[in-house]
């Protein structure tokens, strides 16, 4: 910590008892400025949705003694350093930045303005000021693997991958290991879209996959087109980042859901009380940030129950999907009867599990 | 009632340049209308919108750099449109740029050498140029459309560069994210403005304007271009190869935008990623006729449309005004100046002698 800033301590400090000495508070504080960065527009579904839910919990739980902010549809370019730098310097007290593609921008923005505090979503670059933060996402891929292996007739899974990076790898993988448990015979099929959002392609890899026998489609992007082409065709879908039975009410098994509203509301609650550290969150099930969606009324009792029981034993720590023996594609055994991998090999997953039909893009 | 576009007999030069101008006052007042009608105080919002972001010697800076790009293109395209050969493929030949420049930064990784960075401009241009070769191949070769060609392309060129840094280029220790290593030092732009991003490549555009300008106005290369432009059949008696001129215009342009991409990844970005533009290749398209198509006139609506996404993000942070409102400025922008462009060119002519047919019009 600079002197500056420690001085800016000591005086608020001193402030505040001169304030308490009077007796009365003479006017209120001038409110936290909470700023966010969202890689999309807000719309009604998605993963932008989800990060302005927990920017309006934030809202909620502090009132007047917040004020949030938020800029929409930054590319992850060069643009992002700019708009980050803009809210550092128009008074943001925290800062989060919700894309991947804004680490390194986040981080050259961090360094000018240490009192300032920013959280950067998915990333792994940390610095005095700057968090990250991530949810457990393939905890609910390993319950949706659960329910599709039960529902599919023609035990052929597809799944809409946006790109090949670790995170989505091991969503396909968690899926598949909980899929193949159920029904061993159940294979996925992958199709790449090279997009987080892209309604056209999103819908054709669906009816593509579709076509080649998939009767339970997994997305990992955020449009509903694939649900929508699922409830057209008669098949099922798994909802991604929010709830979008909305869209496709027959053909949406569940959905997993992103909920930043704790986090948000809390690392808002550490900067007002000054206890805000640095630090790595990874969060799943037990955290609340990922939820699951009510189970579709088409599932059979009995595999929404093993849903269920399954949910709570991740949350107890009980169920730990990557847990082996778990193969590769080549049949290998890759993680020995009994041991759990450690989430520094889940953080860079690069490689498929047995039963998944697809050659990663490499 | 009938309304008749009439063509006016002559068109005055005068107007060519006011257009514009027209164009951007409609939009203001407009704009300010529409601000009304959300509940927003009009002057105050403008003044957010189009004063915030350049009250700073940051902000200035922050409005060339987001302009560098955009002028670059645009000037190479201007060339191409007076000739008649529509290059919509800017984005493509940009990304190639930034592959070839980016890719020679990345084999170079560990060189100091003060010859890296201009090697990687040459490999930039080279490399949109290459892109740009193929349309103009096709073109002239098969007489195939160069608008379908090169905007095909720019879908092959974005997926070339997924297919890099989710390959071989890939960061070694990142990962597995699909991006490159960070540039060193000496692939790095330098910044003219200590504290600020403002690189060299905005004033490489600046530099870029001023030659074409002088190629224009002064030389007969320039003569060329708007003959073929304006009177292909008179150009083709002249001696004036069209087939050349296809060449040359795609070439340039495909130079620019490559150059463009480059001066992107070695400035700002610092780094290859899945995406480099925004779409940089097609709003230049825009900022090319809203200059109309005139070196000068490029660099100021380059500036323009810089401005207005800059104004969007100040008007979203200090008034909550949603996003889409930078997207309807350009719109009304765009829309104003093609209006004001049939109007000098034709007359609207009531047509009292039509009576109203029976069964309306």
């Amino acid at each position: 910590m600079n002197i500056m800033s420690r001085l800016k301590k000591v005086s608020l400090a001193a402030a505040c008892a001169a304030m308490l000495g009077m007796g009365t508070v003479a006017q209120a504080a001038e409110p936290t400025k909470v700023g966010f960065v969202y890689v999309g527009p807000i719309g009604d579904h998605g993963w932008t949705y989800r990060h302005d839910i927990g920017r309006l919990a934030i809202d909620k739980a502090f009132g007047d003694q917040v004020k949030t902010t938020f800029v929409e549809s930054v590319s992850e370019g060069a643009d992002a350093e700019r708009v980050i730098r803009q809210l550092a310097s128009s008074g943001h007290n925290l800062i989060f930045t919700t894309s991947f593609g804004y680490m390194n921008p986040t981080i050259k923005v961090a360094k000018q303005f240490a009192d300032v505090k920013f959280e950067h979503a998915t990333g792994y670059k940390r610095a005095k000021n700057v968090s990250t933060y991530m949810a457990r996402f393939y905890e609910g891929r390993y319950v949706a693997g659960l329910v599709a292996g039960k529902m599919t007739k023609s035990n052929t899974i597809g799944y809409i991958g946006s790109f090949p990076i670790p995170e989505v790898v091991r969503g396909i993988n968690a899926f598949t290991l909980a899929l193949r448990k159920v029904n061993p015979d159940a294979t996925v099929k992958v199709v790449w879209v090279n997009s987080w959002y892209d309604p056209g392609k999103e819908g054709d890899a669906a009816k593509t996959l579709i076509d080649q026998g998939a009767d339970v489609i997994l997305q990992h992007t955020d449009s509903p087109a694939p649900l929508q082409v699922a409830e057209k065709r008669g098949v099922y879908g798994v909802g991604q980042a929010s709830d979008m039975a909305k869209f496709a009410p027959k053909a949406q098994l569940t959905a997993i859901i992103d909920n930043w509203d704790g986090y948000y509301v809390q690392r808002t609650k550490d900067v007002i009380e000054g206890t805000w550290e640095s630090k790595d969150t990874w969060g799943g099930f037990d955290s609340g940030m990922v939820e699951m969606a009510p189970f579709n009324e088409v599932i059979p009792a009995d595999t929404i129950a093993s849903a269920k029981a399954a949910i709570e034993a991740i949350k107890s720590g009980e169920l730990k999907p990557f847990t082996g023996p778990i193969k590769d594609q080549s049949g290998k055994v890759v993680v020995a009867e009994g041991v759990s991998m450690p989430d520094s090999d889940l953080l860079k997953m690069n490689w498929y599990v047995e039963g998944v039909e697809d050659k990663l893009p490499k | 009632m009938l309304f008749k576009l009439e063509p006016r007999g002559g068109i005055s030069a005068r107007m060519v340049y006011l257009t514009p101008l027209l164009a951007v006052g409609f939009t203001l007042v407009v704009g300010a209308a529409l601000f009304a009608a959300l509940g927003y105080d009009p002057i105050h919002t403008l003044k957010v919108f189009f004063i915030h972001p350049v009250n700073s010697v940051q902000g200035l800076a922050e409005l060339g750099v987001k302009a560098t790009p955009l002028i670059l293109i645009g000037l190479g395209l201007a060339v191409g449109f007076r000739a008649n050969v529509w290059n919509i493929g800017a984005e493509g030949q940009l990304t190639l740029g930034a592959i070839a420049g980016g890719g020679v930064a990345l084999y170079f990784y560990d060189s100091n050498s003060p010859l890296l960075l201009p090697a990687m401009m040459v490999a930039g241009v080279l490399g949109g140029m290459a892109w740009a070769a193929i349309p103009a191949f096709l073109k002239t070769r098969f007489n195939t459309n160069e608008i379908l060609t090169s905007l095909m392309l720019t879908y092959v060129a974005l997926l070339l560069l997924a297919m890099l840094v989710n390959g071989p280029w890939r960061d070694p220790d990142g990962y597995n994210f699909p991006e490159s290593r960070i540039f060193s030092e000496a692939a790095t732009l330098p910044i003219i403005l200590e504290g600020t991003r403002l690189h060299l490549g905005a004033a490489i555009a600046l530099l870029v304007a001023v030659i074409l300008w002088f190629l224009f106005s002064r030389t007969l290369f320039g003569f060329q271009v708007r003959v073929i432009g304006q009177a292909p059949a008179a150009a083709g008696y002249a001696g004036f190869s069209q087939k050349k001129m296809v060449w040359i215009s795609l070439l340039l342009a495909g130079g620019l935008a490559g150059l463009a991409g480059l001066v992107e990844v070695a400035g700002p970005i610092g780094q290859l990623l899945p995406r480099i533009s925004p779409g940089y290749g097609f709003t230049a398209i825009i900022v090319a006729f809203l200059g109309r198509l005139h070196p000068v006139g490029v660099v100021l609506a380059g500036l323009l449309m810089a401005l207005s996404y800059l104004g969007g993000e100040s008007a979203q942070i200090e008034l909550g005004l949603p996003v889409a409102m930078t997207g309807v400025f350009q719109g009304m922008l765009l829309f104003f100046l093609l209006a004001s462009d049939v109007l000098v060119t034709y007359r609207l002519r009531l047509l009292p002698g039509l009576k109203r047919r029976a069964g309306g019009v």
